[in-house]
């Protein structure tokens, strides 16, 4: 952690772990989602807080939840599509209510910088009926996740923490403080407040009504809902970043500066509306508060002037609202008049997924596919997946292709999943797979660590978020478990028998699952011996076989388009000899 | 008064290390400062990219079009591509290192020629510096962010000389100090 003095310039995420910390809590626990992740990372390097990761967010949430009927204050973080794997738990959390503080984080990702959709989960909160925070820069984080355990305590409710991508991945400077000792507590055995059976639950339920009654009664007098006195032609209700955003364009205007945004503070917003001329609410994606306001009968600007897709940032407001905006839009520098190529992510040199699409793509399999770094492959000059639809629906989104086109797609079907997510909720489709007769081949890239998020431990690697040593899960006897007769185990390096493997799977009347084992070549324990790759371009026909491979490594020569070598990228890792037909790329055969 | 600055380039370049190090620095240098950067899927060799602001008070932290003071391209192709962020007559420092996105590896697009005089033709000052040539001659190619950052730290009036290698000295461990401290005299002398 940087810090200096009292101060540190920190993430919101790191804000998050921060708050935690300072707040008491003892137990965390996540799956791994981007923007999310360094939430838990950071709330490990505290030796007071025991942090996990989970092999699902369900399974980190129910966690969760029993730790904080155990007494321990507790966290759980989640990407805003992780909350619907845990919503099952989430909602059920929402009537039984606490024994210690329980904050859980959703972290939206506006922008989809790096997900399948901006759903907002704001309306979760509303949904569950569970109180929620949404801090607009790290202080805020830090302190709303303290707010949070307290809140949590004290109205005995599970509270949400939303942030978004600008905030977890923003810094900006905390001031630092001491942590609380949290009082002891115990779980003590309450059929009535702990077992959902439909005849508590519908006691809870009312219970949850005259809490969420509270709770909103607070969030008209408490500090983090707060009107920001300006010039009153304008007045501006935003919350989270959009507050920040606003604040660029309209510097001078009165603000209605929300914290607390569910439940909402009515009387607070019939106060400030009834003060200025032109009331604007100012928000990402959904018209959440808005339509609150508008409930109340209040005339306001909004999703008729600002967009719902996509992030807000200063200059779509200002271009929205432009003609209430006293200053003009920044002059801009003139671009030459250039064709910029695009840069997209891509598998790295020496990723061991790169060979499996090498030949999903020569055999002309349709791939269900699946989230990781693995889902590149649905591009160029892969184009080796052609669904991809969330956590662990490779499988079974198989099993639904055969269902519908039966004998038409039998023999060419393959679905694709890494481990961690196979783990995550691959595991039940293929259950699922088995139980009711499909016949595809599922390949598992188990490179023994979560990748794409950053390299965070699962089952698979051997340690866990602590770099605690940990069991290694058995993938062959788990598959077998599963009622899979033909699990096979390849290097996907070894081409040859990858492309063998895959043959005899794929005309399997059974369903069959190919375990793809090498570790992520980025692994910092991970030093494979190598063995020289070396070009020699007189031989180069400029087939263009290499190039399928997509490595950031091989280069086509602009000025006589054979293949040339980057030898500053090149991890010889020898896909490239393996495929090249003119010989022009070898490997050694010794050991350099 | 607000200091806007760009960082570009491409995954694996170290970035984000130098926006660390630019932000605490501005922090110890009494300003509010923000950044913002996106993880994730743009770490595999995408386009990446941190917004760094400071000054008395910071509301938003993204940069606006048209207002980043100086942009700091650690690749040519990206200098091109964030220069929309530039305000006219900005600063653009850029590493003369060209890395080729792979639709121009994979044949199917060209990589722009002459990209410094394109630059300068677009009302930017340009600054163009062998900084991945220097790191190689330092024996350490990583260390090319911190050569970057200290052609920037030069220009930065707003930030006293002293404080940088203080904070290199605080951030870095202690095995790469040595390196890094003289990645950045190289690079506060380069030009």
């Amino acid at each position: 952690m940087k810090q200096s003095s009292n101060r540190a310039f920190l993430s919101g995420n790191a804000a998050i772990a921060r708050g935690a910390w300072e707040a008491g809590v003892r137990f965390a626990a996540a799956y791994p989602g981007t923007p999310s992740t360094e939430i838990l990372e950071y709330c490990g390097t505290y030796t007071e807080i025991d942090a996990q990761w989970s092999v699902n967010e369900k399974t980190a949430m129910e966690t969760v939840i029993g730790a904080c009927y155990g007494g321990a204050r507790s966290l759980c973080a989640q990407k805003h599509v992780g909350l619907n794997v845990a919503a099952d738990p989430f909602f059920t959390v929402g009537y039984t209510g606490v024994n210690a503080g329980l904050v859980i984080v959703t972290a939206d990702d506006p922008g989809m910088h790096s997900s399948q959709n901006e759903q907002d989960n704001r309306y979760y909160a509303m949904m569950a009926k569970v109180p929620m925070f949404e801090p607009s820069n790290s202080q805020e984080a830090k302190d709303m996740t303290k707010a949070a355990i307290k809140m949590s305590e004290q109205y005995d409710t599970p509270v949400m923490l939303r942030t978004t991508t600008r905030i977890s991945h923003s810094e900006s400077i905390v001031n630092l403080g001491e942590r609380e000792t949290a009082p002891d507590r115990e779980f003590v055995r309450d059929m009535g407040k702990y077992c959902v059976l439909p005849h508590n639950a519908r006691v809870l339920h009312i219970k949850v009504e005259e809490r969420l009654k509270k709770i909103a009664e607070f969030g008209n007098n408490c500090e983090f809902n707060r009107i920001e006195s300006g010039d009153n032609s304008i007045g501006i209700i935003s919350s989270g970043v959009s507050y920040s955003h606003a604040r660029e364009i309209f510097p001078n205007a009165s603000y209605l500066k929300l914290g607390l945004t569910f439940p909402l503070p009515t009387e607070l917003i019939k106060k400030f509306a009834e003060t200025v001329e032109t009331l604007i609410v100012i928000e990402e994606n959904e018209p959440f508060i808005e339509t609150a306001v508008r409930v109340l009968g209040i005339k306001c600007i909004g999703k008729d002037r600002l967009p719902v897709c996509g992030e807000l940032n200063p200059d779509i407001i200002h271009k929205s609202l432009k003609d209430l905006v006293e200053e003009t839009m920044p002059e801009l520098t003139k671009m030459p008049d250039v064709d910029i190529p695009v840069r997209p992510p891509v598998l790295c040199p020496g990723c061991p997924h790169r060979g499996i699409f090498f030949m999903l793509r020569k055999h002309d399999c349709t791939v269900t596919g699946d989230i990781g770094c693995y889902s590149l492959g649905a591009f160029a000059p892969h184009n080796a997946m052609h669904t991809i639809v969330c956590m662990g629906a490779s499988i079974t989104n198989s099993l639904g292709l055969e269902k519908a086109m039966k004998e038409k797609i039998h023999g060419k079907l393959v679905a694709i999943l890494g481990e961690s997510t196979f783990m995550h909720s691959g595991i039940t489709g293929l259950i699922d797979t088995v139980y009711n007769k499909g016949r595809h081949v599922t390949i598992i890239l188990d490179n023994s660590i979560t990748a794409m998020t950053g390299h965070q431990q699962n089952p698979a690697s051997g340690s866990t978020l602590k770099g605690q040593p940990a069991k290694v899960l058995d993938f062959e006897a788990m598959c077998h478990a599963c009622g899979v007769t033909n699990v096979h185990t390849v290097d996907p390096f070894d081409l040859k028998a990858v492309e063998s493997t895959l043959k005899e799977a794929l005309n399997d009347s059974e369903p069959s699952v190919i375990i793809a084992r090498r570790p992520c070549f980025l692994l910092k324990s991970y030093k494979p011996k190598v063995q020289l790759v070396s070009i020699n371009r007189n031989k180069c026909v400029k087939c263009g076989i290499c190039w399928k491979l997509g490595c950031p490594a091989i280069e086509v020569n602009q000025q006589d388009g054979k293949t040339q070598i980057n030898p500053t990228l090149c991890v010889h890792c020898g896909l490239c000899a393996a495929v090249c037909r003119p010989g022009a790329i070898t490997q050694a055969k010794e050991e350099a | 008064m607000t200091t806007n600055i760009l960082l570009c380039g491409v995954g694996g370049q170290g970035t984000l290390l130098a926006s660390n190090l630019l932000a605490e620095c501005a922090m110890e240098a009494g300003f509010d400062v923000k950044k913002s950067e996106i993880h994730g899927m743009a770490q595999r060799g995408g386009s990446v990219v941190s917004h760094v602001r400071f000054g008395e008070r910071i509301c938003s932290p993204i940069i606006r079009k048209g207002e980043c003071d100086i942009l700091l391209a650690f690749e040519e192709l990206e200098a091109l591509r964030w220069t929309e962020f530039l305000k006219p007559g900005g600063l653009v420092i850029s590493n003369a290192q060209n890395i080729l996105p792979m639709s121009v590896s994979a044949g199917n697009s060209k990589y722009p020629t002459g990209i410094t005089e394109k630059l300068a033709s677009c009302s930017a000052d340009v600054i163009s510096v062998d900084a991945i040539g220097k790191a190689r001659e330092l024996g350490n190619q990583k260390c090319v962010n911190v050569v970057l950052l200290g052609v920037l730290a030069r220009r930065i009036k707003e930030i006293k000389p002293e404080i940088w290698p203080e904070m290199i000295k605080k951030m870095v461990p202690e095995r790469l100090q040595e390196l890094n401290l003289k990645a950045f005299k190289t690079g506060w002398n380069l030009a």
